[in-house]
């Protein structure tokens, strides 16, 4: 993809109609009707536009945040397609094209580790479509059967002859043609350019500082917008009094933006911010005021209590009974904290507003509920509304979330013709996330003479991102999200795919209190695989350690029935040589997850100094995420996970004070650097017929495994988040 | 009203001088390749090189970068040829989303000028950037391979 070049096309059609894409097909093959692409040429299918100089350029409906999802599902269709990877660019189609098209893109979605194998199957039939429509044009042309044709590298060539035509010369009479009624596709192990480790497509712009970013946005005549909403959520805006920065320098208006925030309009952001920075505000806080992280704390801790109602997410056997029963118990309560995105692009979007179109510039990762937020803030009909994406600086799942996209649209209405970007200063940024969930749970497991665990209750108390941000999953009142990682064996997560737990435990409870505080909550890369990996994946280690058995045969004794979590777990084991000593003065701790539809495990290997200061020598990594389309990517997300993991583990707590969050930049809510990067050695073991994600599984076991291996060196367990808490800090 | 040299070229802007040298390169320059990330010189997207020397550029004010020789990612190729920081990065695929790399980059190109064969102590001292990604391995990989170009 260009964006750039996108862009300046942009800056000069503002406020024109889009380009006639205008009529709907069926996913995803695209049909009979000429439709062009935004650069006039016809497209193939809603999946490839071939230029006549032999440019592919593929559509790519999820967007790109850094996880390689561009390149990853360009190499699915390209494969389909039989084409030159060499020529392929990418390009995103908007929303708007989408929904007047009766959406041939399918979901824009971009969370949950969904991007590439929620679409595979679909974007590789659009590859295939499109493939089997340029053989046919070429057949048309030479007036020979399409079955004596072959394509390869974008040459289709008349086998009985040798003739050949590349598919640039053929694009325009294919898109002609009606599409195929079906198509097959290609066995996994016949790829070519999936399934390798192909560099990613949008390299080059991020190393000269070409890349656009929602935050480089610029259109003619665009102002800038800062913006302020009231500290404490669910508070409102009372007053401000604009007097007092009247006559700053390129300052304009001053205006609400929904009920609870202001915004300084000005010619430059540097501007608009110093003049917000000025100016008097008076919030209604209201009773949310009062909350305090201790507060929290306390109402969570109740629902650690059993006799508490719980919904129940995982059940076998009777665990409160062979609790009762049991030759011995034992007992620990965890916790974890609420934790900002903090990606380093701050959240911005950049409207343009008249009272017949709105148009949206931004880094979303989903279009569609980006769109959504665009029709509903501006009060414009759908077909008078879009979104243009752009490269996000970071996601995370924190920009699946539109709120600044209402935002922006909301300050564009007040000032109708004139672009203006709204850019959200980084204290703006953390202090209004959608925050990692905050729990606490409860652990009991009960042993039989034997030393046999035959019970384990989990009790979760704490907040549900469903019940904070998307309702309509809760499932008669139950947030089944609560239990990724966890789940019973039946269980698959609408859309993100199977979590299951790993062990057989005869007696087993898992259950969640739901206790959902003021603050939003929302997806959080990882999600709630995060807490629960800490909480089994570190008890499990604690019921190893009072049993007197190894941690690693422990959990293989209960994993009998899990062959795929085991495998995963039994690699990283044998890898970082688990059966031998670790050198001297450095300990070992496992764990292993099934999240977001793979099955994932870490050992970590760690030195300690006067108990309080951490290195992280190694950590070795295992995925099984069923398919790979780029291995060389892959181990990119699994290395970037531990930092993710890590960062939450030592430095991620966001603490709630007075009703909001008291953490406002880095200098208080750190972030690992390279110094505390530790050698990240990722074992990327697909074993076929599913796909899973490998955005996010990683990062379950990132902290369990450091923990387990803290307790070996230590032997104190930790059982609260972060350690910066503890003063516990990276060597 | 302040007079700017930045990549090369003297540059007449109408601005503050008490604004971060970030905002007047970003919104007064129109060079947005240096990122905003924290605004408090923690995070080191925003690093530019003043007069060789590598400084986060939202802690420094226009009126102390008159009269210095600023360079930001966009001039750091001469003439379209990448410098072998940028080809490292481009050979060991290190972007992910990339936000933070235009300040690493930068950051990564004074330390070699200072220190052409840094150790892993080295870097660790010397590259205090945030990746929220999570690129640090690729980068230390990129560091080396530019250090044996």
């Amino acid at each position: 993809m260009n964006p750039m070049r996108q862009l300046d096309r942009r800056a000069f059609v503002v406020g024109a109609a889009s380009a006639g894409l205008a009529l709907g097909f069926d996913v995803p093959f695209g049909g009979p009707t000429a439709v062009r692409a935004a650069d006039g040429t016809r497209e193939v299918n809603a999946w490839v536009v071939i230029r006549p100089d032999d440019t592919v350029v593929i559509r790519i409906a999820r967007s790109e945040m850094g996880q390689g999802t561009l390149t990853g599902l360009a190499q699915l269709v390209a494969e389909e397609l039989e084409c030159d990877w060499s020529k392929v660019t990418t390009e995103y189609p908007t929303p708007g094209q989408s929904a007047a098209r009766k959406r041939p893109w399918g979901s824009f979605n971009t969370g949950g580790s969904i991007g590439i194998r929620a679409s595979q199957q679909y974007v590789r039939r659009g590859g295939a479509a499109a493939r089997v429509m340029l053989l046919q044009a070429a057949a048309n042309e030479w007036k020979v059967p399409a079955v004596e044709c072959v394509a390869a590298d974008s040459v289709i060539t008349h086998a009985p002859t040798g003739r050949t035509v590349t598919y640039g010369k053929v694009a325009e009479a294919a898109a002609k043609l009606e599409p195929p009624t079906d198509v097959e596709l290609k066995d996994p192990r016949d790829w070519k350019i999936a399934g390798r480790s192909m560099k990613r497509l949008d390299t080059a712009d991020k190393t000269t500082g070409k890349m656009i970013y929602g935050i480089d946005v610029r259109l003619p005549g665009m102002l800038s917008a800062a913006i302020r909403a009231c500290p404490v959520f669910g508070g409102k805006l009372k007053s401000f009094d604009e007097a007092k920065i009247a006559g700053l320098k390129g300052v304009g208006k001053v205006m609400r933006v929904g009920d609870d925030a202001v915004a300084v309009i000005a010619d430059t952001w540097w501007r608009a911010k110093t003049a917000l920075d000025a100016l008097p505000i008076v919030w209604d806080e209201g009773d949310n005021a009062k909350v305090s992280s201790a507060s929290i704390a306390g109402w969570l801790e109740e629902g650690l209590d059993p006799a508490q109602p719980a919904f129940v997410g995982n059940a076998d056997g009777d665990a409160r009974g062979a609790i009762a029963g049991a030759a011995r118990t034992i007992e620990a309560v965890y916790d974890y904290p609420y934790q900002n995105h903090a990606a380093l692009e701050p959240l911005n979007a950049t409207a343009l507003y008249t009272p017949d179109k709105c148009e949206v510039w931004t880094g979303t990762q989903d279009g569609e509920r980006a769109f959504t937020a665009v029709v509903q803030a501006s009060g414009l009909p759908s077909d008078k509304c879009d979104v243009h994406k752009v490269m996000l600086g970071g996601g995370f799942g924190r920009r699946t979330v539109p709120d600044y996209v209402r935002q922006a649209v909301l300050i564009a209405r007040q000032m109708p013709g004139t672009p203006v970007k709204l850019v959200w200063s980084r204290e703006e940024d953390m202090t209004h996330g959608r925050y990692h969930p905050v729990t606490q749970c409860k652990l009991t497991g009960a042993f039989d003479a034997d030393d046999n665990l035959t019970g384990l209750h989990m009790r979760i108390s704490g907040q549900s991102i469903a019940a904070s941000s998307t309702p309509e999953l809760l499932k008669d009142g139950m947030d089944p999200f609560t239990f990724q990682g966890v789940a019973s064996s039946g269980e698959a997560f609408a859309n993100i795919g199977p979590a299951r737990l790993g062990y057989t435990i005869p007696h087993l409870l898992i259950d969640h209190s739901m206790r959902n505080p003021h603050v939003p909550v929302g997806v959080w890369r990882g999600v709630n695989g995060n807490q629960n990996g800490i909480y089994l994946e570190c008890f499990m280690d604690e019921l190893a350690h009072s049993a007197g058995q190894d941690p690693l045969a422990f959990r293989c004794k209960l994993m009998a029935n899990h062959p795929k979590h085991l495998a995963v777990l039994d690699a990283v084991a044998e890898r970082v040589g688990w059966s031998s000593p670790a050198p001297q003065g450095v300990f070992r701790g496992i764990a292993q997850q099934m999240g977001l539809g793979s099955y994932v495990a870490a050992a970590a290997e760690i030195s300690v100094t006067d108990t309080n200061r951490i290195r992280v020598h190694r950590i070795v990594a295992a995925t099984d995420p069923g398919t790979v389309v780029n291995p060389a990517q892959i181990e990119r997300q699994i290395a970037g996970s531990f930092v993710f993991g890590l960062t939450g583990l030592f430095y991620g707590g966001c603490t709630v004070k007075d009703g909001r969050i008291a953490q406002t930049n880095f200098d208080t809510y750190n972030a690992m650097r390279i110094r505390e990067m530790p050698k990240v050695e990722a074992i990327v073991m697909p074993s076929g017929g599913f796909w899973g994600g490998v955005g996010e599984p990683t990062i379950a076991v990132a902290a369990p495994a450091v923990l387990n291996a803290y307790f070996a060196a230590t032997g104190k367990r930790i059982r609260s988040v972060p350690l910066s808490n503890l003063d516990i800090v990276f060597a | 009203m302040a007079k700017l040299s930045i990549n090369g070229q003297m540059i007449d802007i109408d601005v503050e001088p008490d604004t971060p040298l970030l905002w007047a390169i970003r919104e007064n320059v129109g060079l947005t390749g240096t990122k905003y990330g924290c605004g408090i010189a923690q995070c080191g997207a925003c690093t530019v090189h003043m007069d060789g020397v590598a400084m986060r550029s939202c802690g420094v004010l226009v009126s102390e970068a008159v009269g210095r020789q600023i360079t930001t990612i966009e001039g750091l190729a001469i003439n379209g040829v990448l410098t072998r920081v940028q080809q490292a990065w481009i050979d060991h695929d290190v972007p992910q989303c990339g936000y933070c790399q235009s300040g690493m980059i930068m950051a990564v190109a004074a330390l070699l000028k200072d220190n052409p064969q840094p150790s892993d102590a080295d870097i660790d001292d010397a590259i205090t950037n945030i990746c929220r990604c999570g690129t640090y391995q690729q980068i230390r990989e990129a560091i080396h391979a530019a250090a044996n170009v």
